[in-house]
């Protein structure tokens, strides 16, 4: 059975109708990604993964149990990043670490999150408040805030956001290597709007329709070795193909009321190899 | 340092419009009010020693003053005591808030007057009766302001709370204190200003001593400087505590 599962979920804000029969599993340690044009429904859906907001209709399971508030073995990085101006950088990490570590010693606690911020190149702003931080350094204080927790499911809404290319880059290296190094493996849902990104750091790689009503299309899978490069993207052919796939799917759904293609069954949401989808 | 020396200037200008205007009314209309000079006179005795005591209701203003402003801290601790719970409290639960907003509603207009002798009936004394006429008088703003405040916590940092599972008691100190604090802040700004307000009426009708209790005291015996001098003490004062609390307010907003 699969770890998260979602059946049939749909969601309105009022008359609005954002999500509609959305179907989505994830095995555990499976790094999915989903794509999609801004305002179709992205965060809407991650949120209703995690438990966050409530949703009309459908099911949404972990481990086999319904999700009726956030797990207390996930963490979740927010699109805004969400971190509170009155604490420093550090105090931002070190409540989180505190909260899910109550029995450590103090000591041990402010290494944690030291640590963290380190990992994120941020050992030298660890007293600042978020005003006086960039975009950028604030998306990485709320990225080591959500690893400092070792959570066992993250779920990430455009963590990478505000970045440059390049700090973008080194930061994709290191969730990759932040999913390891927590020793158990992490299951991830990430939301981006970078089609590349996604094929950077994903097993399976959804894409959702442009709302009203939005529907996830077939997962495509990537089974390009790791580490991934970012020269292995424009050159491998795999992974051109995935990203045709996803390209042609979104722009499919941009061009109607509908997606061009709708899963008849749940289960055959699955695994859609790409090679044979095209 | 030019655009505040003008300021400065133009309000000292329009102090001696005011100042004038007073002096002609004295002159022409008004026999029995004393002019600006006269009323310099025969007050300079509480002003040139302020700390002095004659009698009970015979001191020096700067004495006169710390009693009022004794009883006006007390007063306005005890509301915002009570206020800061209440006013998050009603932030915070609907429930609450439909329970008991109408009758908040139905309270705060009601004049200092008007709860004194309630609070003479309910006391028997004049300083608790002040104290309590203080305190719910003042208490509404810091009540609606630290209920606003709650009500306007943005929904990314209850988020926040929520998906690092911060303890009720964390919850509050880490989120939802300090995004409320400029918001209570307000709150005990204005709180201040009409305890100080009420502070005259509570003191003029128990006849303790304070500026209040001296200017009913000087009104009964038609010394009507010393109303005058009564008067503008109780503006500078109000005019410094007003001044006070913003700058704690703007520093706050700062952080
Ligand atoms: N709390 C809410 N109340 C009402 N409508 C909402 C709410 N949250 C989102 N919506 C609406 O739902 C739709 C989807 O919003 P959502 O935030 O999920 O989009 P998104 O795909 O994450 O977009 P973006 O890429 O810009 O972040 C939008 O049209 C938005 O206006
Ligand atoms: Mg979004």
């Amino acid at each position: 059975m699969s770890f998260i599962e979602l059946k049939d979920v749909s969601k309105s804000y009022g008359p609005r109708n954002v999500l509609s029969g959305v179907n989505l599993t994830l095995d555990e340690g499976e790094f999915v990604s989903i794509v999609g044009a801004s305002a179709s429904g992205k965060t809407t859906l991650l949120k209703a993964a995690a438990g966050l907001i409530p949703y009309d209709k459908g099911s949404i399971t972990m481990a086999g149990e319904a999700v009726t508030d956030f797990s207390t073995k996930a963490s979740y990085i927010f699109q805004n990043y969400s971190l509170l101006p009155w604490l420093s950088a550090f105090e931002n990490v070190n409540l989180a670490v505190e909260a899910a570590f109550p029995d450590w010693p103090k000591p041990m606690q402010k290494e944690q999150s030291e640590k963290y911020l380190q990992m994120v190149g941020l050992g030298a702003a660890l007293l600042k408040k978020p005003s006086q931080l960039s975009g950028g350094m604030r998306q990485r204080v709320s990225i080591a805030r959500a690893f400092a927790t070792e959570p066992r499911v993250m779920f990430l809404d455009e963590p990478f956001g505000a970045l440059d290319a390049l700090t973008r880059a080194t930061l994709q290296q290191e969730l990759t290597t932040l999913c390891r190094s927590v020793g158990r493996p992490v299951t991830a849902l990430m939301i981006t709007n970078n089609v590349d990104e996604a094929i950077l750091l994903s097993d399976r790689i959804l894409a959702l329709s442009r709302g009203p009503g939005a529907t996830l299309s077939p997962a495509v899978s990537v089974n390009l070795p790791r580490p991934r490069g970012a020269d292995l993207l424009m050159h491998d052919d795999q992974a051109i193909r995935v990203r045709n796939h996803l390209a042609e799917f979104l722009l499919a759904g941009s061009d109607r009321e509908r997606p061009a293609q709708r899963p008849e069954a749940p289960a055959a949401s699955k695994d859609v190899p790409v090679e044979a989808s095209i | 340092m030019k655009q505040f020396l003008n300021n400065l200037a133009l309000s000292l200008v329009g102090l001696f419009i005011v100042g004038g205007l007073w002096a002609l009314l004295s002159a022409t209309v008004s026999p029995d009010l004393p002019s600006p000079w006269r009323t310099w006179q025969e007050s300079k005795v509480y002003i040139l020693s302020p700390w002095e005591k004659r009698g009970e209701m015979d001191q020096g203003i700067g004495l006169m003053t710390a009693y009022s402003l004794f009883r006006v801290a007390k007063g306005f601790f005890l509301a915002i005591l009570i206020g800061t719970p209440l006013g998050f409290m009603l932030g915070s639960s609907n429930t609450f808030f439909k329970m008991f907003d109408p009758t908040i509603q139905l309270l705060r207009p009601i004049s200092p007057l008007a709860w004194l002798p309630l609070g003479l009936v309910l006391f028997r004394q004049s300083e608790p009766a002040a104290l309590f006429t203080i305190a719910l008088c003042s208490m509404w703003p810091t009540v609606i302001n630290t209920m606003t405040g709650v009500r306007a916590i943005p929904q990314d940092y209850l988020n926040v709370a929520r998906v690092l599972r911060l303890s009720k008691w964390r919850q509050f100190t880490k989120v939802w204190l300090p995004a409320t604090l400029p918001y209570m802040f307000t709150g005990y700004r204005l709180s201040l200003g009409i305890a100080w307000l009420v502070i005259v009426a509570a003191e003029m009708l128990t006849g303790t001593p304070g500026v209040g209790g001296f200017l009913w005291q000087e009104y009964n015996s038609l010394i009507y400087s010393h109303i005058l001098l009564s008067i503008l003490t109780i503006g500078i004062v109000g005019f410094a505590l007003d001044r006070m609390m913003g700058f704690a307010e703007t520093k706050l907003r700062a952080i």
